[in-house]
């Protein structure tokens, strides 16, 4: 099952640390408001989710979301 | 590996910053870039950039923690990233920030001689007067050179001793100025605060 990252919105800093590290730039910063993943580029490799200094990513089942 | 670029080496800024106030203090007005040019970016553009790309303090963060691993790399408590925590720490940052500049403002009226020290974590005042020989320039503007170096200094602590104990940048999830930017827009956005 392929997976995928998930930004818990509310709580996002939007710090871009999650964006510096992902291998596929699949991050971008949402008009300075939070993290938003690309769907079609993720591939759930979870750099992201480990960098997060918020710990605010989740990796999760593509079918879950 | 991802191409480097000239700004992903800010992080020497943020070294060369505090080596420089630590002979001269009139170089700490330089940190007013750090201060100013975020909310500009937050302002004009809309956008974190200064946060996502330029911040040096955050760079170093992330080459000490990251790179050199000085950091246990665990998950931070939850609330350092909830709201009323990084609105309260705004809050304050922006009090302490104030009465500094109130400090700067009595100096400039001649009610209070020029202190030569700083202050670290608004508490512990450490003698800094090798840095400064009176009279170079006006009282006011030495004093604010003190005060600022100060907030730069009791940051940067705060922010290692975050990235040792948790991840490299957990210090950007309540950073004062990460808050205020993003504030702006999510202003601008017509995003919920």
């Amino acid at each position: 099952m392929k997976k995928i990252a998930v930004v818990d919105r509310a709580r996002c800093v939007a710090c871009g640390a999650c964006r510096k590290v992902c291998p596929r730039t699949a991050i971008t910063m949402y008009k300075g408001c939070y993290a938003e993943i690309d769907r079609e580029k993720c591939v759930g490799c979870g750099l992201c989710a480990k960098t997060c200094p918020g710990t605010l990513i989740e990796i999760v089942e593509r079918g879950e979301v | 590996m991802k191409q480097r670029h000239w700004y992903d080496y800010l992080w020497l800024w943020s070294l060369l910053y505090f080596a420089l106030g630590f002979f001269n203090i009139l170089f700490a007005w330089l940190g007013m870039i750090d201060f100013l040019v975020p909310l500009f970016i937050a302002l004009i553009g809309g956008n974190k950039a200064f946060c996502n790309t330029y911040c040096g303090r955050g760079q170093l963060f992330q080459q000490l923690g990251g790179r050199w691993k000085w950091s246990r790399d665990v998950k931070a408590p939850r609330f350092l990233s909830s709201k009323w925590f990084r609105y309260g720490f705004l809050t304050f940052f922006m009090t302490m920030f104030g009465t500094m500049v109130f400090q700067t403002y009595l100096v400039a009226s001649g009610g209070r001689n020029l202190t030569e020290s700083i202050k670290l974590l608004w508490t512990i005042r450490v003698p800094w007067g090798w840095t400064y020989e009176a009279g170079t320039v006006a009282d006011w503007v030495a004093q604010y050179s003190f005060g600022f170096y100060s907030v730069m200094l009791t940051s940067t602590i705060i922010g290692l001793a975050l990235m040792i104990l948790f991840k490299p940048r957990t210090w950007c999830t309540m950073c004062p100025m990460g808050t205020m930017t993003q504030m702006i827009c999510k202003i601008k956005a017509k995003e919920k605060l």
